[in-house]
């Protein structure tokens, strides 16, 4: 199997202070990671250095996705090089229509991969068809980007919007806070559909429920700023009865 | 016993003894009646000349110190300059009743006047006052109190223009374009036109402004409406003047009982914009909307100046105006509430929000109460601020280049005041237009 992204002692602040310390990860095609850390570990500073957000600088190591160097992309070539992140609080865009945003997502990732448009028919079919799944009503997807959409109604326009973009490596920033059981359920059924040979998948998480309905490959435990330990799905459970408090003191 | 103070003549600017000059040629010309109206009207203006800083109305656009000198007024168009302008037209996919004026003139070929509705009536202004037409004579410039300079100007030189009647409880479906297309010439146009809607009547109408961007030209225009009981108007007035053209607008109107005023303008090019409004409520339970939006750049600058006079009970406006500023362009919005004594209940709200794309553009906001009455709800307020950086990384996270999530979030901006456009087909061109005109900044 080939390194989908492959991180290799990164370091990276944000407005001077360091908060990855030597961070290293490879998650090969096809893989399932879990990352599950404490709060304030750098689990959500991870996935904003990886997708290019403002304000996060690395300072050394690097990030490779498909073996491209990610910190020479600009966040718009990133995610037409095939990197999603789920965002933990989806913003809303107040006079964007989700129908035009998607669209423009969509065929602006297309064109910088040069590749031919997908036609308006073309793109309602294939939203209908994945809103379905999402158990998730069209005229939702008439209004605004996000607005007046509850927790649950976010998380789920991310994964459509995440279905829909066919990403190689999708990452999803603590994707079941705020959703309710139901709304995990299909979330995690949308999240398992795009799991494929193809597709490397980062979850990141607190809590060990989501790791019920999306069984991951691997699990890594993040502390202060780097892996600390990596095992198998059973860590997962370990931590749930354990907690993270002797993590965070092997990392101090 | 003291002396009398002397009060120095003021010496008269180059353009205001050019504007007298001019005056004194036409003078005679026209009917008595008329000829009355136009000497008052430049005695008027006389007593002040142009309007500058030091007049509060006119503080941020200083047309004494702008107008340095007066194009000669407009001279009848060629036939190429007519045929050009057939393709220039604005909303073009709007399938609008058109009036079409080239160079300040009539262009009866260009316009759509055939199988008029039942109760409209439409002709050009000089013919309207050739005629002699009664509800021109009454109306023109008398809908509202206006003292104002520019406003002044356009009476005593008004040239061409309309005079648009719908009679009482018409529906024209139609909307009513008229096209006003700069000639080919450094010119002066005073443009004038009178919309009277009758009880219970309803229309659509809107002014469009075009001109050359190579040609130095100015545009006074004024526009006075009559909404008479329980009539309706939708008012749409789009600018996309030559960039270095000077656009000074007036308009008046009055409101009677129930009737209803909504009215968009969009800026879209000109060196200098001064949109102006006098909006008299005098009838109760009568409602004006007035939205407006400018998207400048270089340095365009559009002024807005609202004036709302609640004189009745129960009565409503609402403002709101939204400006784009790129590069070192200029917005200017000043706004007036007047409630009168015994205007109870009068609900007035007015907001300006302006959006700076680049460090070097300038708003100016001033909005102003005056209320004498004492169970009435007014609100103000003006906001000034950039685009959203987190929003801009959000659409870039989904493979939206920086320049496009720009422009979609300055669309969705703007986009609150055309959205509430009635007339479909009208509003979906505006946001086109728009599009086109945000986008060409990428």
């Amino acid at each position: 199997m080939t390194a989908l992204l492959e991180i290799r002692d990164l370091k990276a602040e944000i407005a001077g202070k360091q908060i990855l310390n030597g961070y290293d990860l490879t998650v090969k095609v096809g893989e399932v990671h879990a990352i599950m850390g404490p709060n304030g570990s750098g689990k959500s500073t991870l996935s904003y250095v990886l997708s290019g957000r403002p304000g996060y600088k690395i300072t050394e190591g690097q990030a490779l996705l498909a073996g491209a160097d990610l910190s020479q992309m600009s966040v718009d070539e990133r995610a037409a090089a095939g990197l999603f992140l789920a965002f933990q609080y989806p913003l809303e865009v107040p006079g964007v229509a989700t129908m035009t945003f998607l669209r423009a997502a969509l065929n602006a990732q297309r064109k910088k991969r040069g590749e031919e448009e997908m036609s308006s028919p073309d793109l309602i079919k294939r939203v209908k068809e994945l809103a379905k799944i999402l158990d998730m009503d069209m005229e939702m997807l008439r209004r605004p980007v996000n607005v007046g959409f509850s927790g649950g109604e976010k998380k789920r326009a991310e994964t459509l919007q995440m279905m829909l973009l066919e990403p190689k490596l999708c990452i999803l920033d603590e994707t079941d806070s705020g959703l309710d059981i139901d709304a995990l359920k299909v979330v995690s059924n949308g999240v398992n559909q795009l799991r494929s040979k193809d597709r490397g998948i980062v979850v990141i998480t607190h809590y060990q429920r989501l790791l019920d309905y999306i069984t991951p490959d691997v699990v890594h435990v993040q502390s202060a700023g780097r892996i600390v330990r990596t095992g198998g799905k059973e860590l997962a459970l370990e931590l749930e009865e354990t907690g993270y408090a002797r993590y965070q003191s092997e990392a101090a | 016993m003291g002396n009398a103070p002397i009060t120095p003549a003021r010496k008269l600017t180059d353009a205001e003894a050019r504007l007298a000059e001019i005056f004194a040629l036409q003078q005679s010309a026209g009917a008595p009646q008329l000829s009355k109206l136009r000497t008052a009207a430049f005695d008027a203006f006389s007593k002040t000349g142009l309007p500058n800083r030091r007049d509060e109305a006119w503080k941020y656009t200083d047309l004494r110190a702008l107008l340095r000198d007066v194009k000669p007024l407009a001279a009848p168009p060629e036939e190429s300059a007519k045929q050009s302008a057939r393709s220039a037209a604005l909303l073009t996919n709007v399938a609008a009743r058109r009036v079409v004026f080239v160079g300040g003139y009539f262009a009866p070929a260009l316009s759509d006047l055939g199988d008029l509705e039942k109760g409209l009536s439409v002709m050009s202004l000089s013919e309207a006052l050739a005629k002699g037409d009664a509800a021109a004579m009454t109306h023109i410039g008398n809908v509202g109190e206006v003292d104002d300079p520019a406003f002044a100007l356009n009476t005593a030189f008004m040239g061409e223009g309309v005079v648009i009647r719908v009679g009482a409880g018409v529906c024209v479906d139609r909307p009513i374009q008229l096209v006003f297309v700069a000639g080919a010439q450094p010119a002066t146009y005073f443009l004038r036109s009178l919309v009277i809607v009758e009880k219970g009547a309803r229309a659509t109408l809107i002014e469009s402004f075009e001109g050359e961007t190579a040609q130095e030209y100015h545009v006074n225009a004024a526009t006075e409406v009559v909404l008479e009981e329980g009539a309706s108007l939708e008012r749409l007035k789009i600018s996309h003047e030559g960039a270095a053209a000077m656009h000074v607008s007036t308009f008046v109107a009055s409101l009677a009982a129930n009737s209803q005023l909504s009215d968009f303008g969009l800026n879209l090019g000109g060196a200098v914009l001064r949109n102006q409004s006098f909006i008299n409520i005098n009838g109760p339970g009568a409602h004006a909307a007035l939205r407006g939006a400018n998207i400048l750049k270089g340095k365009e600058h559009a002024d807005a100046t609202l004036f709302l006079d609640h004189a009745a009970e129960r009565s409503e406006s609402k403002a709101l105006f939204k400006s784009v500023l790129d590069d070192s362009s200029q917005a200017v919005f000043q706004g007036k509430i007047l409630v009168r004594p015994g205007a109870q209940k009068t609900d007035a709200r007015m907001m300006a929000r302006t959006l700076l794309l680049s460090e070097g553009a300038q708003a100016n906001c001033k909005p102003e109460l005056e209320i004498f009455a004492d169970d009435v709800q007014c609100a103000h307020g003006s906001t000034v601020g950039a685009l959203d950086e987190n929003l801009i990384f959000y659409l870039m996270a989904r493979g939206i280049p920086q320049a496009e999530a720009q422009s979609l979030l300055t669309e969705a901006f703007v986009g609150e005041v055309i959205d509430a456009v009635e007339n479909r087909s009208v509003r979906d061109a505006l946001s086109a237009l728009v599009s086109e005109r945000l986008r060409a900044r990428q």
